[in-house]
């Protein structure tokens, strides 16, 4: 791509002040601390990096097996497996600050004291852009996806750690709700400043000779294009019923999916299971939509966000909102 | 590490349900080392599988590289029907490689089934180091049975057909009693059993054993965190086969 056209696309856009230069951004859980596979992909053309989940202590995660490939897509249960916030802070994050992309840590916890511990150790930090709080995962006994079912103690979570930050606080919705816009409209009412939607839907797979569940923890997070529809349909949903933005995340492989994403209603994208796949889609998916954007005109990618052209009279998500 | 396409040389039922694929990768082939190995794309988005098969490097000669599987899935019977010229994404080559350097006069290579996969590559390598080389193959039977590339070979078959009848520990183990090997290793590949059972024997006789794993991973260079083995001692529970192994010291893990 030559620097001209780069020049005429614009393809940043700001979030509480902050000015991220691509839409395109990876997501937590699918590109570790960064540093893995940094001589393949070159993370400055993204929008960000959303860390590997961070908790107070290391998490040593579940015990194997964690993956299982299903139909277009994986169930993992890793079980947070993670460093924790203090070896993060003094093995990755100076690494991580000095690349030319924002770090948005991921912050994970069993107990609303240890979200803010976690987030109030990083604020002494410098070099971070913002925070996903995931309330959200599904393969940990306590904590995670109780936190992200309930819609009260999700709203506490957000209007706690909104007292102790300035900087963009991201809340990752889970889909496994009835409906995912109430989460969105009360993270939204206690100060979160964006949504990230969705995490990974609860799955199952059973192996048939020994009758045993494939996944240690019987159940996992369903993820990859088979939630693509899913994803796509609950970013529509949330971006039809609150005025933050929303990252969509679920499935995307292509920069074609990540448009889809923009015209449901997200302001930006997450790319997660495919860099298992192919370490540096993200930047293909970069690149694809900068593609698009000339092919069609688009001078800025802000205008594809929500531009979906839909005659909602017969949409019954009208009834949910 | 690189990721790259890579056209397919041939791909050859070498045993029953056995294959040899052979691709070129200067790349590859030029920081290879034993043990490393290879994640596989055998189908483009939406054709096959969504997920990177692992596979151990089998052997380099020149650019090329060789990897030996079974057909038994979806992916590997997909990887299966390539042929000359077509392409497959390759990353790699990934991981830890055997340590061959250490202080040690024979290598006693032990391998059950397809877990003879990373040793014709060692075997090269250990021949450049003067070690004397014992190998030790265990098959179901005689139609699985794959030998190139090894030195002074001991088959085992389950059912007999060939070889020594039982399996590959069985017929490891006496060996060891009746023959002077100076300082020995033992580098090993096969179903966990095996690898537990000989884990066992290594630590009776006190040989130093390192083995090559394998694990469910889904990327092959730990993003993912999807490939845990028990490890002992303090700090960290887990390691990951992908990134910490997939060859470990058997002292180190627990199988």
């Amino acid at each position: 791509m030559t620097a001209s056209i780069k020049n005429k696309i614009k393809t940043s856009f700001t979030l509480r002040g902050i000015e991220f230069k691509n839409r395109v951004f990876v997501a937590s859980g699918t590109f570790g601390y960064g540093d893995e596979v940094r001589k393949l992909v070159d993370v400055s053309r993204l929008g960000g990096i959303f860390t590997k989940s961070l908790s107070w202590k290391p998490r040593a995660g579940n015990p194997p097996q964690r993956i299982v490939e299903t139909a277009s897509g994986m169930l993992n249960s890793i079980g947070l497996a993670n460093i924790g916030v203090h070896t993060f802070i003094e093995q990755k994050l100076p690494y991580l600050r000095k690349l030319d992309t924002r770090i948005i840590p991921n912050i994970a916890a069993s107990s609303l004291q240890e979200y803010c511990d976690v987030l109030e150790l990083l604020e002494e930090q410098e070099g971070i852009a913002a925070y996903e709080i995931n309330v959200s995962c599904p393969n940990v006994k306590e904590g995670g996806l109780n936190f992200g079912t309930d819609c009260s103690m999700t709203g506490k979570i957000t209007a706690s750690l909104r007292k102790l930050t300035n900087k963009t606080l991201i809340i990752k919705l889970t889909p496994n709700v009835t409906h995912i816009s109430e989460f969105a409209r009360t993270v939204e009412a206690e100060g979160a400043d964006a949504v990230s939607v969705i995490n990974t839907l609860i799955g199952m797979a059973i192996d048939i000779k020994t009758r045993k569940p494939k996944l240690s923890t019987v159940t996992g997070g369903l993820s990859g294009p088979a939630i693509k529809p899913v994803a796509l349909a609950k970013v529509y949903e949330v971006a039809k019923s609150v005025k933050i933005p929303v990252f969509g995340v679920g499935g995307i492989a292509s920069a074609e999916d990540a448009i889809e994403f923009l015209l449901a209603g997200a302001t930006a994208v997450q790319i997660g299971t495919m860099n298992f796949v192919d370490p540096v889609i993200s930047v293909k998916i970069a690149d694809g939509l900068e593609i698009y954007a000339r092919e069609h005109g688009i001078l800025d990618m802000g205008t594809l966000v929500g531009a979906l052209d839909a005659d909602l009279k017969f949409s019954v998500l009208q009834s949910w909102l | 590490m690189v990721q790259q396409l890579c056209k397919v040389e041939s791909c050859d039922e070498v045993a029953a349900k056995t294959f040899l694929l052979r691709f070129a990768s200067s790349e590859i082939t030029a920081s290879a080392q034993p043990g490393q190995f290879v994640n596989v794309l055998a189908a483009e988005a939406g054709e096959g599988p969504l997920l990177r098969r692992p596979f151990s490097i089998a052997r380099v000669d020149g650019d090329i590289v060789e990897l030996f599987f079974h057909a038994i899935g979806t992916g590997t019977l997909l990887l299966s029907r390539k042929r000359h010229g077509e392409t497959i994404d390759v990353l790699g080559p990934l991981g830890q490689s055997f340590r061959v350097d250490a202080d040690y006069d024979t290598a006693l290579i032990v391998a059950g089934g397809i877990g003879v996969a990373p040793f014709p590559f060692l075997t090269a390598d250990l021949l450049k180091r003067c070690k004397r080389i014992e190998t030790f193959v265990g098959y179901r039977n005689a139609g699985q049975i794959l030998t190139s590339h090894l030195q002074n070979i001991h088959i085992a078959t389950d059912d007999g057909s060939k070889g020594f009848h039982g399996n590959v520990v069985q017929l490891f183990e006496p060996f060891l009693d009746r023959t002077d090997l100076g300082k020995a290793k033992i580098f090993a590949c096969g179903p966990t059993v095996m690898l537990k059972a000989l884990s066992e024997l290594a630590k009776r006789k006190n040989i130093c054993c390192e083995v090559s794993l394998e694990g469910h991973m889904a990327c092959g260079v730990g993003l993912c965190q999807g490939c845990p083995v028990e490890r002992t001692g303090d700090g960290s529970k887990y390691a990951l086969v992908c990134k910490d192994g997939p060859i470990f010291l058997t002292t180190d893990i627990i199988l």
